[in-house]
C-alpha cells in the first residue's frame, strides 16, 4: 500500500512538473476534448446507428494491425493510448 | 521454421473444418446457454526490416545490414460465449501466438558474429468478461504470458471495468501489470573468463555460456569430452510495468463517433537490455545503463466519420511524454472506401515524430563519466512515415466457405530517418 502511494505521488509530481513547464499537454488535450464534448449532445437512437455500427467505424485498432503495432513499439520510443501494450517483453520500451 | 509453417497451415485447415460442422438452432425463447465457440481469428504477418544501425553494436555504422530483421508471426484467438441465468453475457477468449524471427545483430552478441541469429517467441493469453446488457456494465480479467527462449519471460495480469452512459457514451478503466524476467546475457567480451571455463588437468566441468545465452556444462576427462551435464542457471533481473488506462468513447451523431484514451504507465527494475553495447568517446565499450524508473503518459484521440455512403474517415492522434525526456506526436488517417457493401479498400498514412531521451548519444559520443547512456536508436530523435493499403472482404455467405466470414489483408511500408526501412504484410481470417 505504501509502495502504491509512493508511486502515485511520483507520477503526480512528474506530470505536474511537465505541465507547468510548457503546458503542451493541455493544448493537445483541450482542443479535441472540447470538440467532442461540444457536439456530443445529439441523441442517436439504436435504429439510427447503421453507419456507426459499421465494422470500419470501430474505435480501436483492427485485429489485422496487431503485429504492425507490435513492430512500432519495438522501433519507436513511445507506446500506449491505442489499446496496445505499454510494456512487457524484450525490446519493448 | 518449417514446423511453424506446417503448424499454421494445419490450424487454418482445422478451423475451416470445425466451423463447417456448425448447425444453427432456433433459440427464440431465452434460457441459459452453455459456453459455445462463437468466433475464431487467425492473424499472420511477415515483417522485413533493413537497417544499418543496431543497439547490439552500439549504433556503430558498420557492417551493412546489421539491423536487418525478419519476423514471421502467427496467432490464433478463440472466443467462447455463454449466457448465465441473470441474462449476463460471459465471454472467454483464449489465444496463443508464435513468432519466429531472425535478427542480424543478434549474431553479434558474441564478439565475432557467430552467435545464434534467430529465435522463437510464444505468448498465450486468456481473458474473461462478463457483460450486463441491462445495466450497461462490463467487468473483465485477463492473464498473459510471453517467453523468448533464453532471453526473457514476461507475465501479465489485467482487470477492467466499463460502463455505458445514457447518451451513447462508454467509460472504461483497465489496470494492467507486466512482470518481466530478463536473462543477463552480456556480449561475450564482458563475460568473465572464469565463468566461461573451469578446466582441471584431469576430470573437469567446463561451463560454456554461448553468446546466444545457452549455458552448457561439459564434462571432460583427460582433455576429452565424455558427457554433457546439467544446465546452470543464468542470472536474471526483473522489470515491472504498471498501467492504468482510461477511455471514454462517445457517439456524436449518426455519422460520427470519437474516443479519448489515456494511459498512466510506471516502470521499474532493469529497463535496459544487457546485450546493448555503448561505445565511449575514448574507444572503450560497455553495456547500456538506463535509470531504474520510468513514467510514461500517452494520450490518444480517435475520430471516425462516415462521409456519404461509401467513404469513412478514421483519424487518430497521440501525444506522448515521459520522464526520460522523450516526447512524441503520432497522426494517422485511414480512409476505407466501400467498393461494395462487403468489400472495402483502406489506404492509410501515419506520421510519427519523437525527441531523443536524455541518455541517448550516437556511436563514440558518450563520455565515460556519463551516469546513464544508451545508443539504442529507438530512443533517438527521428521522424517516421508509413503508408499502405488494407483490404476487407466480408460477404454475407462467407468467403469461399460459409464459416469464413471475413478476410482482411493489410500492407504497410515504413521509413524512419535513422535509415531504417521496413515492410509488413498481415492477414486476418475470421471464422464465425
Amino acid at each position: 500500500m505504501m509502495m502504491i502511494k509512493f508511486t502515485d505521488q511520483k507520477i503526480f509530481i512528474f506530470l505536474k512538473t511537465q505541465l507547468m513547464k510548457k503546458q503542451t499537454l493541455m493544448k493537445c488535450c483541450a482542443i479535441p476534448l472540447a470538440g467532442i464534448i461540444l457536439v456530443s449532445c445529439a441523441h442517436v437512437k439504436e435504429y439510427q446507428k447503421s453507419r456507426i455500427n459499421d465494422s470500419e467505424m470501430i474505435l480501436a485498432n483492427k485485429k489485422v494491425e496487431k503485429n504492425e503495432l507490435n513492430a512500432q513499439s519495438y522501433r519507436e520510443g513511445s507506446s500506449g493510448a491505442n489499446g496496445g501494450k505499454t510494456g512487457g517483453g524484450c525490446g519493448c520500451n | 521454421m518449417k514446423k511453424i509453417c506446417l503448424t499454421v497451415i494445419g490450424m487454418y485447415i482445422l478451423m475451416a473444418h470445425a466451423f463447417s460442422q456448425v448447425s444453427i438452432k432456433d433459440t427464440s425463447t431465452y434460457k441459459p446457454k452453455k459456453l459455445k465457440l462463437d468466433e475464431v481469428n487467425l492473424v499472420s504477418s511477415y515483417y522485413n526490416q533493413r537497417a544499418d544501425k543496431s543497439a547490439v553494436m552500439g549504433g556503430t555504422p558498420g557492417p551493412k545490414g546489421i539491423g536487418d530483421v525478419t519476423d514471421f508471426a502467427n496467432g490464433i484467438d478463440l472466443k467462447f460465449i455463454s449466457w448465465d441465468g441473470k441474462h449476463r453475457k460471459n465471454t472467454l477468449t483464449g489465444g496463443i501466438g508464435i513468432d519466429y524471427h531472425t535478427a542480424a545483430s543478434q549474431a553479434y552478441v558474441d564478439s565475432n558474429g557467430h552467435a545464434r541469429n534467430n529465435g522463437t517467441r510464444i505468448y498465450p493469453t486468456l481473458d474473461w468478461t462478463i457483460e450486463n446488457e441491462k445495466k450497461g456494465t462490463e467487468f473483465g480479467i485477463g492473464a498473459y504470458y510471453s517467453a523468448e527462449h533464453n532471453y526473457y519471460h514476461s507475465k501479465g495480469l489485467n482487470t477492467s471495468f466499463a460502463k455505458k452512459t445514457n447518451n451513447n457514451g462508454e467509460f472504461s478503466v483497465k489496470l494492467t501489470g507486466y512482470f518481466d524476467n530478463i536473462k543477463m546475457i552480456k556480449p561475450a567480451e564482458f563475460e568473465p573468463v572464469d565463468s566461461i571455463s573451469n578446466v582441471s588437468p584431469t576430470d573437469s566441468v567446463v561451463y560454456v555460456t554461448t553468446a546466444s545465452g545457452t549455458t552448457k556444462a561439459l564434462i571432460y576427462s583427460n582433455g576429452g569430452l565424455i558427457s554433457r551435464g546439467s544446465k546452470p542457471k543464468l542470472p536474471s533481473q526483473s522489470r515491472n510495468t504498471y498501467t492504468a488506462s482510461f477511455s471514454f468513447a462517445q457517439v456524436i451523431n449518426q455519422r460520427m463517433q470519437g474516443s479519448i484514451d489515456m494511459d498512466f504507465v510506471y516502470q521499474d527494475g532493469y529497463l535496459g537490455l544487457p546485450f546493448h553495447r555503448v561505445f565511449f568517446n575514448n574507444g572503450k565499450d560497455t553495456i547500456e545503463n538506463l535509470p531504474s524508473e520510468r513514467f510514461k503518459f500517452p494520450i490518444g484521440f480517435r475520430l471516425n466519420y462516415f462521409l456519404g455512403d461509401n467513404i469513412i474517415l478514421r483519424g487518430y492522434y497521440r501525444f506522448y511524454i515521459d520522464n526520460w525526456g522523450l516526447k512524441s506526436h503520432t497522426a494517422e488517417l485511414e480512409v476505407p472506401v466501400k467498393i461494395t457493401p462487403f468489400f472495402s479498400l483502406s489506404p492509410f498514412y501515419r506520421y510519427y515524430v519523437q525527441t531523443a531521451v536524455n541518455y541517448f548519444a550516437a556511436y563514440e559520443v558518450h563520455s565515460p563519466t556519463d551516469k546513464y547512456f544508451t545508443s539504442n536508436y529507438a530512443l533517438a530523435a527521428f521522424k517516421s512515415n508509413s503508408f499502405g493499403m488494407g483490404l476487407r472482404l466480408a460477404p454475407p455467405k462467407g468467403v469461399l466457405i460459409k464459416s469464413l466470414s471475413a478476410i482482411e489483408i493489410r500492407y504497410s511500408h515504413y521509413t524512419q530517418t535513422t535509415d531504417l526501412v521496413s515492410d509488413i504484410i498481415s492477414m486476418n481470417l475470421k471464422f464465425r
